[in-house]
């Protein structure tokens, strides 16, 4: 296909095939730490995910190990809850949703045909508040009373009897929200105001849909989570009672407005990645999206569902019976929309022409073992049988399948996917698959099991247990133990990719359709720096009626 | 303990788990005989166990039902990707279509799931609206969680008792040996003092804490309610068989959230009765006689449960706990 793309050229009146001798300009620390470049800001979102994923991981290796017998062996019971608590703080705030972020960034001005995001500066300083928040929050290890140990909801009154982790700890969390905060900004007026001319809304790629959606929920739940935990600040250093109820508060409305944020925040963490398998499925069917307008209503009523289900976390506190009821079926009713994706990616798939790339490979585990993440979900919903799920291992096993082998196994594909367009080159088919063949069979043997704990009667968040579940928790230790190498060896494959791996055209996958394929892989510094000349045959979801491509 | 006997007694530990899960006779091993202990958990459990009250039936009925639903929906989805998968690989030589829509399809599969959700939400509720009826109870007792022991009250009695994790479990997690099933059948299920009920008896528990949110759990009993400072919790459950039935907090508490079991003895009504008595006398001040035998007090005060014993009436004002859940 030997086309002309008009955009390929820059302002300085190049051709832009590849060398950019602006980038090239710019001195390392101009490059990295005062960077505009989307591009730029993306891969620094990625590596940072990168490496908190790693810490992450290594936390839970802690946990993992200390669990994987019965009898404390490694740590002791408070160290533990510390390292439960940094786990789910490190993955939420550190490595999901900067990953989600870093996508964004990258792909969202190319999918849209803008030269970079409204507010480049601002997108800078989202990056780079976010280092400095996690020195802060895993600085708490090494103060007198250790890293917070009230769990990653920090309920109070246990959260007010940590020691300075409280202080460093909500400290860090304002830092992560306004990073969001302000990248929810640039990505909306982005989206909004810098499409190129005929990138209509109904003709964006579902993963800038889905990324407009979730940073309409980021700006509206941010600032709750930032209320929430300066009441936190102003209960435990400035003598108010929201909390405690000696002085009039209760502690159940904590619950209440961190779960406001936190039901959302949960969904903040899952429409990206339905973005990303909306796209990958396509291309690698190479048969249209189906569905396209109805994926993109069914992200927005999902997203409008997030905001009115939160209580659910909270079936057993004691909520009046009407208030347990409404919760109960309003949950179970975004099993509707969801159900409409996962039908839709099904049908994507049925009558076409399937190839098996890593990207998806990732893509269809994705569909289901978050299908089967969704299906403890919605058990879950149901009040009667959630007073024997509420705090034990099924409930960690359910989150872990809608986190892990949901977002991130979509944000693996998403890197598989456009590594070619970010660096130029291949990674290597058959070390991928290795990587995620192995990844599968590791994370079902980490999780599945304590679906099974849950039942049989295993709480949450305790670091020691009857010799009864010994078993399948020495299951799942051993799962975590193999996940571990998981990272370091997707590290290696793009590693060797970058240093021999095989050159990548524009359109790097056959099916792939989209803007971002229009340009040179890798992308030069400087994209769309004139607007593109829209066709809709270049699009995934442009005018099927007049295709007008060969 | 030293670096170099940890790791030697650790590998060990590793291979016994390993070696042990690896032989089947032990599959079924089980300290506790079903008759007096109904409801423990076995090695390698699958599944949510029908409990012992109608609560408990209630909520294994609601999980086999979602269950079933899930599996049957699941069974469709993932055999309509396997034969995707199967018969439409490009390498077999398909050739994609082109449709991209259909919307009488998307209102299909939007309607069918409301009701398939209906039917699942409607005895789920009958079920919720059943357990929220605490009604015509016979008795009330009150649990308090305090970080880390939970204490019992038998409003009306006079009677209160402090139920801590059991000695043995408390020097065997301090030890950082690894417990096995015939050594310590009870590892953290285990207390001093049991929490105990009559069977064939409504009984009403109301639920508070002392210091931070902990949670009462019983799975034999089919529920959980947290414990919260400043808030009391109802919940209700009628035990049809005798037995002891063990569980644990289920909220964060702190450092020894996992070292507060909670063990509940179900008796016959009349053995409660006895019981009851017994542990009202125990409460008992001593015969004022000379004022003399101050060795006689505290010989009297020694059992740990004896002094909240004598603490509760006081704090109990009996008949007068506030039930009102919020």
């Amino acid at each position: 296909m030997a086309t002309h793309y008009e955009a390929a050229v820059d302002t300085h009146g190049h051709t832009t095939d590849g060398h950019d001798d602006h980038a090239h300009a710019q001195g390392f620390v101009d490059r990295w730490f005062f960077s505009t470049n989307h591009k730029d800001i993306g891969t620094l979102y990625l590596l940072f995910s990168f490496v908190m994923v790693i810490i992450g991981a290594a936390i839970s290796v802690g946990i993992r190990a200390e669990l994987a017998v019965p009898g404390l062996q490694f740590v002791k019971p408070e160290f533990f809850n510390q390292l439960t608590t940094m786990h789910a703080l490190v993955m939420i705030f550190g490595a999901i949703m900067p990953a989600f972020v870093g996508l964004a960034n990258w792909m969202i001005p190319l999918q849209v045909g803008a030269p970079d995001m409204a507010l480049p500066r601002m997108n800078n300083w989202s990056f780079w508040i976010l280092p400095f928040a996690f020195l802060l929050l895993l600085s708490t290890f090494f103060v007198p009373g250790g890293a917070p140990a009230g769990g990653w909801t920090m309920y109070p009154p246990l959260m007010l009897q940590g020691g300075a982790n409280v202080a460093m700890t909500i400290f860090a969390v304002h830092m992560m929200g306004i990073s969001s905060i302000m990248g929810a900004i640039n990505i909306i007026a982005t989206v909004l105001n810098m499409r190129a001319p005929g990138m209509d809304l109904m003709k964006m790629p579902l993963f800038t849909w889905s990324w407009l959606i979730t940073a309409f929920l980021l700006l509206a739940v941010m600032p709750v989570l930032a209320g929430a935990v300066t009441m936190l600040l102003t209960d435990k250093f400035f003598a108010t009672s929201f909390f405690n109820a000696a002085g009039g508060g209760d502690p159940v409305m904590y619950q209440h407005i961190f779960w406001f944020f936190g039901h959302p925040e949960v969904y903040i963490m899952i429409l990206p990645a339905f973005g990303i398998v909306s796209e990958i499925i396509p291309t690698f069917s190479r048969k249209p999206l189906f569905g396209y307008q109805a994926m993109v209503y069914a992200i927005a009523a999902i997203a409008f569902l997030s905001f009115i289900v939160w209580a659910h976390h909270m079936f057993t506190v004691g909520m009046p019976l009407g208030g347990e009821i409404y919760f109960m079926f309003a949950t179970m009713l975004i099993s509707v929309p969801t159900g409409v994706k996962i039908f839709n990616w099904v049908s994507t798939m049925w009558r076409g022409s399937l190839s098996f790339e890593a990207p998806m490979l990732w893509s269809i585990a994705f569909v289901i073992l978050f299908a089967i993440g969704g299906f403890s979900g919605l058990m879950l919903a149901i009040v009667p049988a959630d007073f024997q799920y509420h705090d034990t291992y099924f409930v960690v096993a359910h989150f872990h399948y809608v986190l892990v082998t949901g977002a991130l196994f979509a944000i693996i594909a998403a890197i598989y996917y456009w590594w070619p367009k970010w660096t130029g080159r291949m990674y290597n088919e058959t070390l991928a698959q290795v990587h995620f063949w192995w990844t599968l069979v590791f994370v079902n043997l980490l999780f599945f099991p304590q679906h099974f704990l849950g039942l049989a009667g295993m709480p949450r968040r305790i670091p020691d247990y009857n010799v009864v579940f010994a078993d399948w928790n020495l299951v799942s230790s051993i799962g975590a133990f193999g996940m571990f190498v998981t990272p370091f060896f997707m590290f290696y494959v793009l590693w060797q990719s970058k240093r021999n791996g095989a050159l990548a055209e524009a359109r790097a996958w056959e099916g792939a359709k989209g803007l971002e394929w229009t340009v040179p892989s890798p992308a030069p510094h400087h994209t769309f720096t004139t607007p593109p000349v829209i066709r809709d045959g270049d699009l995934a979801h442009g005018d099927f009626a007049h295709m007008d491509y060969e | 303990m030293k670096a170099g006997r940890l790791k030697q007694g650790l590998t060990k530990q590793w291979l016994a788990g390993i070696a042990a899960m690896a032989l089947p006779v032990l599959a079924w091993a089980r300290a506790a005989t079903p008759a007096v202990e109904p409801d423990e958990p076995v090695r390698w459990q699958l599944n949510m166990t029908p409990g012992i009250t109608h609560t408990s039936q209630m909520a294994y009925d609601a999980h086999m039902f979602a269950l079933w639903v899930c599996v049957a929906i699941g069974v469709l989805v993932f055999g309509a990707m396997a034969v995707a998968m199967f018969k439409f690989r490009k390498s077999k030589g398909a050739v994609a279509a082109q449709f991209s829509h259909n919307t009488t399809a998307e209102v299909i599969w939007t309607i069918v799931p409301i009701i398939i959700l209906i039917v699942m939400v409607w005895p789920a509720t009958a079920k919720l609206i059943s357990q929220y009826d605490t009604r015509d109870s016979a008795m009330t007792v009150k649990v308090t969680g305090y970080q880390w022991l939970w204490k019992y009250e038998y409003l009306g009695e006079d009677v209160a008792i402090t139920s801590r994790l059991d000695r043995a479990s408390e020097a065997m997690r301090q030890s950082g040996r690894q417990p096995s099933l015939q050594e310590l059948p009870h590892y953290l299920r285990d207390v001093d003092n049991p929490l105990v009920l009559p069977v064939d008896t409504k009984i009403r528990f109301v639920i508070t804490a002392d210091d931070v949110i902990h949670a009462w759990w019983v799975p034999a009993l089919g529920w959980k309610q947290d414990a919260i400072p400043g808030i009391v919790n109802e919940a209700w459950t009628d035990i049809k068989k005798p037995g002891i039935y063990r569980g644990q907090c289920a909220e964060l508490c702190g450092k020894d959230h996992g070292f507060m079991p909670i063990v509940v003895k179900a008796v016959s009504k009349a053995e409660f009765r006895d019981w009851l008595a017994a542990e009202r006398a125990k409460n008992e001040p001593p015969a004022v006689a000379a004022p003399a035998p101050a060795e006689a007090a505290p010989a009297e005060a020694a059992p740990a449960e004896a002094a909240p014993g004598e603490a509760a009436p006081g704090e109990a004002a009996p008949g007068e706990a506030a039930p009102a859940a919020p």
